[in-house]
């Protein structure tokens, strides 16, 4: 169910983003989606790929500070109350959404949206029950990438 | 047999007899070699003879260790006013060896030894790792740098007396000191604690576990270090992490040496004569009392030194240590009177803003302080690299973190700083000493 987001830390000055996206490139890594998230200091560059035990390590070995983080990608209906529809479901189980981030891909009138939560599992049950199916990484990357 | 019960069954290596001298045969053998000592500096090199003339005190009148308040003080520039061979007190057809500071600004420090100095500056070496539970068989990985430094070549010599193995790496090139480190079976290494600190990361990047390794003693010095440094690499690594201190001027390293109690550095004081003073008005403060180390060699023939300036700071303590020498100890020194850098007004020691930063979180030991100054004030910016174990996921953790360190300094000396946080090994690396504080203000 869940799909493994890395994130980066990131000094916030000039060049800081462009060397791993960079390195990325070169090492021939799809980025199928990504955030930034910064502050006048830092930021943290969040970003989900296919083999992302490989990035982690080519990033490491370029001294990059990552950090893999569970996320769950879910289908949003693109119409109005799509991505209301589901944030309501949460509400009700109590789940807090840390941050979340699109797909710029959208199939069948649907969207991708990407969930970071604080507690995950309560999040999968809560959706599950009100029939929101979170998007499993196998078919995730098949939908992506073809 | 466990790693510690290993070192408490050598405590008293026969080499470390001196250290355990009843406290009225040391101080005779100390007044015996002062008076030597004074009188050959005053024979045979000039500045000493001029200094004492003009104090009116000479070899005559060192009738007690108390009186060695009556001579005059050396300082590091007089060895640099006197450059190269002008503090000698010997013949260089007896002298046999020359080491050099590597002097950071101008011309470099010379010192000296006869063959008898480096049987000295020995035999307190193999007094030193003894102290630290070190014998025959142990493998000694000395990864101080061999040159003109006097690190390499004092452990070396040191070790090899000792009866050990002596991995002579010298300093730098971390992926090979890993690598004969675990296929040498090294017990103990030598070099300063910031690189050993470079080391443990490597390691671990590596998927090396010292813990697994035989690694049990370090003998770190050559740099000022803090009790948090101690922990983080006893806790790393799982060695036991010794204090060496010395310095080229006296003879290199080896001129105090922890025992196993860790309560700070023995100074062999057979040789070294130490006395604390206040770095202002020169005059001695008590026992436990703060101050400069100042310290007069009592057996070197080719350069002795009276009454040396070491700038550390330090306090001397004679409470008898519980490894029963009869050695006086210093205080860990963490900090020397010419580290010190002044903002706003406030006297600040690197080691104060390490202590803040360990004390929020045991994983930051990377940092550097960038000073500034922005229309007249003073702007200290501490730059902290961030570590895989304390990096999350998102903003509000890591500004937390800045925050909090912000914090810990500010209660710590009293003055507030810019925390940044910034990638790993981005800030400048020490093979050898770390380079901790970068001034850029323009006075």
């Amino acid at each position: 169910m869940k799909v493994k987001q890395l994130s980066l830390f990131l000094e916030n000055q000039p060049g800081a983003l462009s060397r791993p996206v960079k390195l990325l490139a070169e090492a021939k890594f799809n980025i199928l989606t990504l955030a930034l998230a910064d502050t006048q200091q830092f930021g943290i560059l969040r970003f989900i790929v296919r083999d992302w035990r490989k990035a982690k390590t080519l990033l490491e070995d370029a001294n990059c500070v990552v950090k893999v983080t569970d996320v769950l990608v879910l289908e949003v209906a693109d119409e109005p109350g799509g991505l209301a529809a589901i944030l309501s479901v949460l509400e009700t189980a109590r789940v807090n959404v840390e941050y979340m981030y699109g797909f710029t891909l959208r199939t069948e009138g649907k969207g991708l949206l990407a969930f970071r939560f604080d507690d995950p599992d309560s999040a999968i049950a809560a959706l599950e029950q009100k029939g929101f199916k979170p998007v499993r990484s196998v078919d995730l990357f098949k939908r992506l990438e073809s | 047999m466990s790693k510690q019960a290993q070192d408490s069954t050598r405590l008293f290596h026969p080499v470390s007899a001196p250290d355990f001298l009843p406290l009225p045969q040391l101080r005779a053998l100390q007044l015996q070699r002062l008076q030597a000592i004074v009188k050959r500096a005053y024979e045979h090199v000039q500045l000493f003879r001029q200094r004492m003339d003009a104090l009116g005190a000479g070899p005559q009148d060192i009738n007690s260790l108390e009186d060695i308040g009556r001579l005059p003080f050396t300082v590091k520039t007089d060895l640099r006013d006197t450059y190269p061979f002008g503090l000698f007190a010997s013949p260089m057809k007896e002298i046999v060896r020359l080491h050099a500071s590597s002097g950071t600004t101008g011309k470099p420090i010379v010192v000296a030894y006869t063959q008898e100095d480096l049987g000295v500056w020995t035999n307190v070496m193999v007094r030193s790792f003894a102290a630290c539970g070190l014998h025959e068989g142990d493998v000694i990985q000395n990864a101080y740098g061999y040159g003109l430094f006097t690190g390499g070549l004092g452990a070396h010599y040191g070790a090899e007396a000792l009866g050990a193995t002596v991995i002579p790496i010298s300093g730098g090139n971390t992926q090979r000191q890993l690598l004969v480190m675990k296929d040498f079976g090294a017990t103990a290494i030598c070099c300063t604690p910031s690189y050993f600190l470079h080391l443990i990361d490597q390691a671990a990047e590596a998927g090396l576990k010292l813990k697994d390794l035989p690694l049990r003693a370090g003998i770190f010095g050559a740099e000022p270090w803090t009790e948090s440094m101690r922990r983080r690499i006893e806790a790393d690594s799982g060695i036991k992490a010794y204090d060496i201190y010395g310095l080229s001027e006296i003879v290199g390293p080896g001129v105090a040496m922890e025992c196993p109690c860790q309560s700070g550095p023995h100074i062999f004081e057979d040789y070294f004569y130490p006395e604390i003073i206040d770095p202002k008005t020169g005059k001695p403060v008590g026992d436990e009392e703060e101050g400069e180390l100042v310290l007069t060699t009592l057996g070197k023939q080719a350069m002795p030194m009276i009454r040396y300036h070491t700038r550390d700071i330090t306090a001397l303590t004679a409470e008898r240590c519980e490894c029963g020498r009869t050695l006086r100890r210093i205080k860990r020194i963490s900090r020397r009177s010419d580290d010190m850098f002044i903002v706003r007004g406030i006297n600040v020691y690197p080691s104060q803003i390490e202590t803040a930063l360990l004390r929020v979180e045991g994983a930051l030991p990377h940092y550097q302080i960038l000073l500034t100054r922005d229309k007249g004030l003073d702007e200290m910016e501490v730059q902290v690299e961030v570590t895989a174990e304390v990096f999350t996921d998102t903003v509000g953790a890591l500004e937390r973190l800045q925050q909090q360190l912000n914090q810990s300094i500010e209660s710590t000396v009293g003055l507030r700083a810019k925390v940044r946080l910034v990638q790993p090994r981005t800030l400048q690396r020490s093979e050898g000493k770390a380079k901790r504080v970068i001034d850029q203000r323009q006075m």
